[in-house]
């Protein structure tokens, strides 16, 4: 499997394709779209990553080193990153994870998603994703 | 107000000469995401006319120093600016006397210090406190709070789909228990304007004391809180083109002589000593420590500016933006308006099924378009409401049916988009 650094090269890449802001966002739209929904039984309070616009919901599970994520949101955009952070950090090793830089949101433009600030803002995804990810690490110390 | 019109600003047939007024707006002169900027976001903040801006900076280039206290020239010329900013928000609201105006840090503050104040003085358990089902957070929570301290108990004026208050509730709703109705006069979610002249008068009728939220109605409306009776009128510099950091509680002179004072300090002190202290007289028991001097002065400008316009003008081209927009959105397929009193200022919400409201201003915001998403802090009303949020377009005199139109289209994107 690719690392995460090579996922994130090869996605950068991908956006380098795209001319237009419309063509990117129909992307992640897309992406968004595509992505399954998770199980209705992990759509609880504690799954959700707080925010006033739209509801995030993000779980996971660790098999052999390896954090397995599964994440949805109501709004459509939101949904589309999701699916981003989670092709590039789902099914990687839990270390790696809890000490990744996620550059490619700055490179692909997404930047403005990433304010703390911003409700559900991608920086307070990636947080909780890398907190799953030092919980589990902890448990197999 | 007529003899302050400006002929620049003002047509002949008393319409707004809009590009002449764009110009005093250098903010709205600039590309977002490489398109113009189109702010519909008035309800949260107005934008502010230079003139504010000037006044500002002159202040700390010029005079700045502390009031009230200095003997120099400079304390007196800040003091005369910023009590001179009191004068104009007394004219400008018809307070009986300018002891009546308070400043504060906004609307919030201003609520918060009468429920602290009055209210911690005045209720007891079974005591009731009425506020409408429109309410913006800052217009009841506080009120929760001072429910949860004293046991008194917070009733809900309802409201039809439309979103306009019910009439014929007020009267059990607004009973002899009511010791305080706090309503807003203007929905930030709805644009309802509210009918608080009757609802203040039934609440006076059975021996309650009424407080006004006021932040949304104070650039759109004339204020006049003898005509209204209101016992306290609460508004914000920043929604009348003023700065932030200032708010405005107007109270009748009575009732603030008889609430305790909100905190303690610098000018609100008359006499200390290590037993005990006396207080300052009204405005000053209220205003404790150094004021945001620069800021209220500058409110004056954006007064002097707005009058310089007249509000029925700016209401009326309000009016015609407003009616442009409803008559575009309308024709949206899957479009539900929300907020569709037959009386109301110039702010629309709306929501589509199938489309998210965060979706929509994030796609809104690459066209250049700024407008407000969520749930406009007033969470119980989407509850009443049926939805986690909506899109909000709000309005004011130096928008352009040209910029509804660029809106407009940005929408259709967005559909295009997202369907």
């Amino acid at each position: 499997m690719a690392t995460i650094n090579e996922i994130q090269d090869q996605i950068i890449e991908d956006f380098g394709l795209f001319d237009e802001w419309d063509e990117k966002y129909a992307y992640i739209i897309d992406l968004g779209k595509k992505l399954p929904g998770i199980d209705p039984k992990y759509k609880v309070e504690e799954n959700i990553i707080k925010g006033c616009q739209s509801l995030v919901w993000m779980t996971s599970n660790y098999k052999d080193g390896k954090v397995n994520y599964e994440g949805e949101s109501d709004a459509i955009i939101v949904k589309g990153l999701v699916a981003l952070l989670l092709k590039v950090l789902s099914g990687q090793p839990a270390e790696d994870i809890a000490k990744s830089d996620m550059y490619f949101i700055h490179k692909i433009g997404m930047e403005q998603h990433l304010s703390m600030t911003r409700s559900n803002g991608l920086a307070s995804m990636v947080k909780q994703m890398k907190m799953h990810a030092i919980a589990y690490q902890s448990k197999t110390v | 107000m007529i003899d302050t019109i400006n002929t620049d600003l003002i047509t002949a047939d008393g319409t707004l000469n809009i590009d002449r007024i764009r110009e005093d707006f250098p903010i709205l002169h600039q590309e977002v995401n490489g398109k113009p900027l189109v702010y519909f976001d008035n309800a949260a903040t107005t934008q502010k006319p230079i003139q504010v801006v000037e006044a500002l900076t002159a202040y700390y280039l010029n005079d700045n120093a502390n009031i009230h206290r200095g003997i120099h020239t400079l304390a007196e010329r800040a003091t005369a600016a910023f009590e001179a900013s009191r004068d104009a928000v007394k004219t400008s609201i018809n307070a009986k006397e300018r002891e009546e105006v308070i400043f504060t840090r906004g609307t919030t503050e201003g609520i918060n210090l009468v429920a602290s104040t009055w209210g911690l003085a005045n209720l007891k358990a079974g005591d009731e406190i009425v506020v409408s089902a429109m309410e913006h957070h800052s217009n009841m929570v506080p009120w929760h709070m001072l429910a949860q301290r004293t046991k008194a108990v917070v009733k809900i004026l309802p409201m039809n789909d439309a979103g306009e208050l019910l009439v014929e509730a007020f009267d059990t709703i607004i009973t002899s228990k009511t010791k305080m109705l706090a309503c807003t006069h203007v929905s930030n979610t709805l644009g309802s304007i509210n009918p608080i002249k009757e609802l203040i008068a039934k609440a006076h009728a059975v021996g309650a004391i009424t407080l006004i939220d006021g932040a949304q109605a104070v650039s759109h409306l004339d204020i006049d809180v003898q005509d209204l009776d209101a016992d306290f009128y609460a508004f914000s510099a920043h929604k009348l083109y003023g700065p932030t950091g200032v708010g405005i509680l107007y109270g009748k002179r009575a009732i603030l002589e008889a609430m305790p004072p909100y905190q303690g300090g610098g000018e609100m002190i008359s006499e200390v000593t290590y037993e005990s202290c006396t207080y300052n007289e009204l405005p000053y028991k209220f205003e404790a420590g150094t004021p945001n001097i620069a800021d209220v002065i500058a409110l004056k400008a954006a007064i002097d500016y707005i009058n310089s316009i007249g509000k029925a003008a700016i209401r009326s081209y309000e009016h015609e933006l407003l009616d442009y927009a409803v008559s575009k959105l309308k024709d949206i397929e899957g479009i539900r308006l929300i907020g569709t009193a037959k009386d109301k200022v110039s702010v629309q919400s709306f929501v589509f099924s199938d489309i998210h409201h965060q979706d929509l201003g994030i796609i809104l915001d690459q066209e250049g378009v700024a407008i407000r998403t969520g749930h406009h802090c007033t969470q119980p009303l989407m509850g009443r409401l049926g939805v986690t949020g909506t899109s909000r377009a709000s309005f004011a005199f130096y928008n352009t049916k040209e910029e509804i139109d660029q809106f407009i289209a940005a929408i259709y994107k967005a559909i295009k988009l997202f369907r």
